[in-house]
C-alpha cells in the first residue's frame, strides 16, 4: 500500500471484513450468484491462458532456428490454429465476460444479473467448449489445422475421412461458444437496461458499464452471423452440401464474409471493456475526474456500430472489387475517431493528476502506450496499398498482438490487480506485481516488435520454416516469448499466496468512487444491504459531491 | 447536480423504501425480444446468402429442375399467417380470463402450425433435388429447414402452455410463458412471409 495523497474527497475507508460465504468449494457449483459466476469465469480463462500460452511456446521454439525441426508440420498448423483460437474463444471472452459479471451487478447497485440461472448455465458451457478444444488432440487426425479462421476450402479437407475429426469438433466448440455468448449478451444488455439503481441514469453509468453493454450489443447482432456460417461449413464438411466447397459449386469466399462480419467485430467485443478498464482505473490513480466522459460513452457505442461496416478490411486480397475496397479502406479508418477520441480523454485524465503507480496504473499506463502503438499499425494495415503488400506477413500478427496481448492482457492484468482486493478482502504484494508488469512489458515489446521488420521484409504467418535472413529478427522475438511465459510465474505467485494470506484489505483501499466500494470486501450475497440511491456523475475525483444519498449511505 | 433534483429523486423513491422491487416479467420479456432480435440476424444472414448466391452463381438451377411449385406452400402460407390471429385470439381471451377459450383457440395454432409442417414434408418428399444438390438445393433445404425447425419448436412451446394450462392458479397472474410464445410464433410467420418471397416469388 502506497500513501494516498490527500484532496478534497473523504471517503469511506471501511473496516476490513474477512468471512467469504461459501468458501471454495461453491466455486466447483452452479452457484447463481454472479460473484461466484464471475470468478468461475476469470479462473477457467485463466488456466485456458495458460494452455494458450504454452502452445504458443512451442510455436516460438519452433521458430528460433530457419528449419522445421522442433514439431512436425501437421502439429505446427494444430498449434497455431489452436493457439488463436484458446486465446480468443476461451481466454479474453471469457476473461471480460467474468470481470463484467462481477462488476456490472455492483456498478449499477443491483443485487444480481437479471437472469442468474440462465448466467450460470452461460458460464459452465465453457468448460464443455474447453474440452472439445483439447480432445480434438486426441481423435485420429489431431486437432483442426486451418487455422482460427478455418477458411474453406482448406478446412474442408478431411484427410482421415472420419466423421468426428478435428475441424468438426473445432465448429461444435465454436458453436457451443457462440450459445453461451449470445445467452450472455441477453443478461447483459437486460440487466444495464433493466436494473439500474434508482437514480442511475444512463449518463451516471461508469465507463466500464457503457463498454460492456456496447460490447454485447456487438455480440447480440454479430454473432449469429458466425453461427451462420459455422452451421454452413459444418454441413459442407460433414454432409457434402455446396455452400463453400467449389467442388459442389460452393463459393469459398462466402465463408469469409459470414466469418469476418462477426470476427472483426469481435474484437471490438474484446477490446471494449479494456477501455472501459482503462476508463474506470486513470481517474482513481490520477486523481481527477475523466475527461469528457459522456464523449467517452457515446464513442463505445459508435465504436460498436462502426464495427459492423469494416470486415472487408480482411479480405482486400480475396478478389474484392477495387470500388468496395475503397469504401472499406475508409470505414476502417474511420474507427481511429472513437478509439482517438478515446485515448485523448485518457492522457487528459493523466494530465496534471497526482499520479500514483501502483501495480493497476503501470499495467494500464503499459497498456495505453502499446495500444497506441498497435492503432497506429493498425491504420498503416488499413489502406490498401501497404495491406497488399503486409497481408498474411508477421507484420499483421505483430499487430493483433499489440492489440491483444499489449493492451488486452495488459488490460486484464490492470483490471485483476486492481479488483482483486474487492473480490478476495486481501491485498496482493506490491512489489512482486510491479515486476509482473516489468517483465510482461519488456516481453511484450520484444516479443512483438520484431514482427513489424520481419513483416515487412515479407516472412509469411503460419510458417514454421522461413529463409535465413528472417533469423535474427525471430530469435529476439522468441526470447520476448519465453520471457512472456516466465513472467505470468510472479503473477501466478502474488495471486495465489495473496489469496491464502495476504493483507487484509479494507472496503476501499484506492479510495476510489463507485457502488462496488461502498460494500464489504468481498462484497456479501445479495450485494447491498439497501439499494443505493445514487445522487452526482462517476469520477467526481476532487469534487465534493457524495456518490449516493446520504440517508442510504450505511452500509459501513 | 443541483440540491433541488436531489431532493425531488429522493422524494421519488422514498416510498420504495430503498428497494425498488424490480419487474421480474418485464425483465423476461425485454430479455426475450432481445434475443429474438440476436435470433433474426442468423435469419437475416441465411437470407443475404441466399440473394448472393442466386445473383453471382452461374447456373443457380441444378440440371433437370425447372423452378418451385408455389400453389401448395402459397396455401401453406395463408393458414401460417392465419394462426398468427388465432393465436392473438387465445391470448385476448386469457386476458378475459376465459380459460377454455384459450385452450380452443391455441389448439386451433397447434393444428394449423401442424398442417404447415405437413405440407412442408410433402413438398420435400416431391422434389427432385436434394440437400447436396449444389448451392441451390443447399440454400432450400437450410432455409426452409430451419425455419420448420422454429414452427416445431413453436409447436411444442403452445403445447407446454396448453399443458399448463391445466394447473390451477397457474394464469392467475404473469402471463409471461403465453406472451413469449405468442410473440415467438409472430416472429417465425414474418420470418417465413420472407422467405416466401425469396425463394417462391423471386424466381
Amino acid at each position: 500500500m502506497t500513501n494516498v495523497p490527500i484532496d478534497s474527497l473523504s471517503l469511506p475507508v471501511g473496516k476490513p471484513q474477512h468471512e467469504s460465504p461459501g468458501g471454495w468449494k461453491q466455486y466447483f457449483s452452479f452457484s447463481t450468484d454472479h460473484k461466484v459466476i464471475g470468478i468461475q469465469y476469470l479462473v477457467t480463462a485463466f488456466f485456458f491462458f495458460l494452455v494458450g500460452g504454452i502452445f504458443a511456446m512451442i510455436l516460438r521454439g519452433e521458430l528460433i532456428t530457419p528449419e522445421a525441426d522442433l514439431v512436425d508440420r501437421t502439429v505446427y498448423n494444430g498449434m497455431f490454429t489452436m493457439h488463436g483460437t484458446v486465446m480468443l474463444f476461451l481466454w479474453t471472452f471469457p476473461s471480460l465476460v467474468g470481470f463484467a459479471n462481477y462488476l456490472v451487478p455492483l456498478m449499477i447497485g443491483a443485487r444480481d444479473m437479471a437472469f442468474p440461472r440462465l448466467n450460470a448455465v452461460a458460464f459452465w458451457m465453457v468448460p464443455v467448449v474447453g474440452i472439445l478444444l483439447m480432445g480434438s488432440f486426441f481423435v485420429p487426425g489431431g486437432p483442426a489445422q486451418a487455422g482460427w479462421w478455418a477458411y474453406p476450402p482448406v478446412s474442408l479437407q478431411n484427410p482421415t475421412g472420419n466423421l468426428i475429426n478435428g475441424q468438426v469438433l473445432w465448429l461444435l466448440a465454436v458453436a457451443i461458444s457462440g450459445v453461451s455468448s449470445i445467452m450472455g449478451a441477453v443478461n447483459f444488455v437486460t440487466t444495464i437496461v433493466k436494473m439500474r439503481a434508482p437514480g442511475m441514469g444512463f449518463f451516471r453509468m461508469p465507463l466500464f458499464v457503457w463498454a460492456v453493454l456496447s460490447a454485447q450489443i456487438i455480440q447480440l447482432f454479430g454473432l449469429p452471423a458466425l453461427t451462420a456460417g459455422a452451421v454452413m461449413l459444418l454441413l459442407d464438411l460433414t454432409v457434402g452440401t455446396g455452400f463453400f466447397n467449389p467442388a459442389n459449386g460452393g463459393n469459398p469466399v462466402m465463408f469469409q464474409h459470414y466469418f469476418w462480419f462477426y470476427s472483426h467485430p469481435a474484437v471490438y467485443v474484446i477490446i471494449l471493456p479494456v477501455f472501459g478498464i482503462f476508463s474506470e482505473i486513470f481517474p482513481v490513480y490520477s486523481r481527477k475526474p475523466l475527461f469528457g466522459y459522456k464523449v467517452v460513452a457515446i464513442s463505445s457505442l459508435l465504436i460498436a456500430v462502426v464495427s459492423a461496416i469494416v470486415w472487408v478490411h480482411h479480405m482486400y486480397v480475396s478478389g474484392t472489387p477495387a470500388w468496395m475496397r475503397l469504401i472499406f479502406m475508409l470505414t476502417t479508418m474511420f474507427v481511429s475517431v472513437p478509439t482517438g477520441i478515446k485515448v485523448f480523454a485518457w492522457v487528459a485524465t493523466i494530465w496534471g493528476g497526482k499520479l500514483r503507480l501502483n501495480t493497476p496504473m503501470l499495467f494500464a499506463l503499459g497498456g495505453l502506450i502499446m495500444f497506441v502503438f498497435a492503432g497506429i499499425t493498425g491504420i498503416m494495415l488499413s489502406s490498401v496499398p501497404v495491406d497488399v503488400h503486409v497481408n498474411n506477413t508477421y507484420f499483421v500478427v505483430g499487430h493483433f498482438h499489440y492489440v491483444l496481448f499489449g493492451t488486452v492482457t495488459m488490460g486484464l492484468y490492470a483490471a485483476i490487480y486492481h479488483w482483486f482486493p474487492k473480490m478476495t478482502g486481501r491485498m496482493y504484494y506490491e512489489g512482486w506485481g510491479k515486476l509482473h508488469f516489468w517483465l510482461s512489458f519488456i516481453g511484450t515489446n520484444l516479443n512483438f516488435l520484431p514482427m513489424h521488420p520481419l513483416g515487412l521484409q515479407g516472412m509469411l504467418r503460419r510458417v514454421s520454416s522461413y529463409a535465413p535472413e528472417y533469423e535474427f529478427w525471430n530469435i529476439i522475438a522468441s526470447l520476448g516469448a519465453f520471457l512472456l511465459g516466465m513472467s505470468t510465474l510472479p503473477f501466478i505467485f502474488n495471486m495465489v499466496v495473496s489469496w491464502m494470506q495476504g493483507e487484509k484489505a479494507p472496503d476501499n483501499p484506492w479510495r476510489a468512487i463507485g457502488l462496488e466500494w461502498l460494500v464489504s470486501s468481498p462484497p456479501p450475497v445479495e450485494n447491498f444491504e439497501e439499494i443505493p440511491i445514487v445522487i452526482s456523475e462517476p469520477y467526481g475525483y476532487g469534487k465534493s459531491e457524495p456518490l449516493v444519498a446520504e440517508a442510504h449511505n450505511q452500509a459501513q | 447536480m443541483d440540491s433541488y433534483i436531489v431532493s425531488e429523486e429522493l422524494q421519488n423513491h422514498s416510498h420504495h423504501a430503498g428497494e425498488h422491487g424490480h419487474d421480474e416479467e418485464g425483465n423476461k420479456m425485454f430479455g426475450f425480444i432481445v434475443f429474438l432480435l440476436s435470433e433474426s440476424v442468423i435469419f437475416l444472414s441465411f437470407f443475404a446468402g441466399y440473394i448472393v448466391y442466386k445473383l453471382t452463381t452461374p447456373n443457380w438451377l441444378p440440371p433437370g429442375v425447372e423452378g418451385l411449385e408455389v400453389r401448395e406452400p402459397a396455401i401453406n402460407t395463408v393458414v401460417l399467417v392465419a394462426s398468427s390471429f388465432v393465436i392473438y385470439l387465445a391470448e385476448r381471451a386469457l386476458q378475459r380470463h376465459k380459460l377454455w377459450g384459450f385452450r380452443l383457440f391455441l389448439l386451433a395454432t397447434m393444428a394449423m402450425g401442424s398442417y404447415f409442417l405437413v405440407g412442408q414434408a410433402i413438398e420435400w418428399s416431391h422434389l427432385a433435388f436434394g440437400f447436396t444438390t449444389g448451392t441451390f438445393g443447399g440454400m432450400f433445404y437450410l432455409l426452409t429447414g430451419f425455419h420448420g425447425l422454429h414452427v416445431l419448436t413453436g409447436i411444442l412451446l403452445q403445447l407446454m402452455i396448453f399443458i399448463r394450462s391445466f394447473i390451477p392458479g397457474n394464469y392467475e397472474s404473469g402471463h409471461f410463458g403465453v406472451n413469449s410464445t405468442s410473440l415467438f410464433w409472430h416472429f417465425v410467420d414474418v420470418i417465413w412471409i420472407v422467405l416466401f418471397v425469396l425463394l417462391y416469388i423471386w424466381q
